[in-house]
């Protein structure tokens, strides 16, 4: 049985029931599975933490996962990642979790619904400014709208606009492409060929989650470091 | 020929055609692109981690063209939204 016709390019268009104005559809449903599994296993995970010797094995876990997050933040931007391990490093355990869960028969990630990955965008669409405002303040960030001159202003405005749709299109696109080819081969060249996709479908979602975790990182440090480079500019002028 | 082929036709033919010449320019890009990276380690092995993360992250970009014609070549096959006034 298949929960999502070949055909249909959503799992939004799978509603298990509905009351009034209130649709439950496969997204959602697989959207909670996802969060009870990351907080279940976060629980199970820090229940006894110790800073001793030998520490449980769901700590190693967990502790090389945040470090990994934290040494690839911080050499991104080149100064401290706690303030962006939150949110950064829950995009990437979200994506992480449902894309490898696709091997699990009868699960259908909710990374390959165009929803939820617009949600997640705009996630990184409202998480730019505030990291921008909250490090150098409204002027100095909406003077960043209008480097080198204002006529620059729309093309920013654009820019900001199309690389969240990229955002979500790209997600979207690969996960949802991904079930689509394995379904259309497992009607061509059934149990063998379909069975190297998969495998090879684990490395595209890890990759996915990875690039989209990295590149709302890199939005993120180009409205930091941007004006800061303007002001050692500004510094250096003044000096000369 | 009624309407209904000529839609038919018309989107699985645009499907193949955005697939097969949307996907052109970022092979050759993508191509370019391992190329030099690939280069760049040979020549310095210890930059290799940022190396390959600017290249993860370059990739990404030049493979979002790609996937907008996939997504436009599935919209047309599966969600075309023409289908709606054509069989009504």
């Amino acid at each position: 049985m298949e929960i999502v016709a070949l055909n249909q390019i959503s799992p939004d268009q799978v509603i298990l029931w509905t009351w009034k104005f209130i649709t439950l559809n496969v997204t959602i449903l697989y959207t909670w599975l996802v969060m009870a599994i990351l907080v279940f296993i976060s629980w199970l995970a820090t229940r006894n933490l110790s800073s001793e010797m030998n520490v449980s094995r769901w700590q190693h876990f967990l502790e090389v996962i945040i470090s990994v997050v934290r040494g690839e933040i911080s050499e991104m931007t080149k100064k401290g990642a706690d303030n962006f391990v939150p949110l950064i490093g829950t995009l990437f355990l979200f994506i992480c979790t449902s894309n490898i869960l696709v091997i699990v028969p009868g699960f259908i990630a909710p990374t390959s619904s165009i929803t939820t990955t617009a949600a997640l965008a705009s996630c990184v669409f409202i998480a730019v400014p505030y990291y921008g405002i909250s490090r150098n303040g409204v002027l100095h960030y909406l003077k960043e709208y209008f480097q080198p001159n204002f006529i620059f202003f729309p093309f920013h405005v654009m820019g900001e606009i199309s690389r969240t749709l990229a955002l979500t299109v790209r997600l979207f696109g690969n996960i949802m492409s991904h079930e689509k080819v394995v379904g259309i081969l497992l009607a061509v060249t059934p149990l063998l060929f379909p069975i190297i996709m998969q495998a090879l479908g684990l490395l595209i979602g890890v990759i996915q989650a990875y690039i989209f975790a990295i590149l709302s990182m890199v939005y993120i440090a180009s409205a930091l470091s941007a004006d800061e480079e303007g002001h050692a500019h500004a510094h250096t002028k003044k000096e000369g | 020929m009624d309407s209904i082929s000529i839609v038919a036709l018309a989107s699985i033919f645009a499907a193949g055609l955005a697939m097969g010449i949307g996907s052109i320019g970022p092979a050759l890009g993508m191509g370019q692109a391992i190329a030099q990276a690939l280069a760049a380690i040979a020549q310095q092995p210890d930059e290799r981690n940022s190396l390959t993360r600017t290249l993860f992250v370059g990739l990404a970009m030049i493979e979002s063209i790609a996937i907008y014609c996939f997504v436009i070549s599935m919209i047309l096959i599966f969600a075309n939204p023409f289908w709606g006034h054509i069989i009504k």
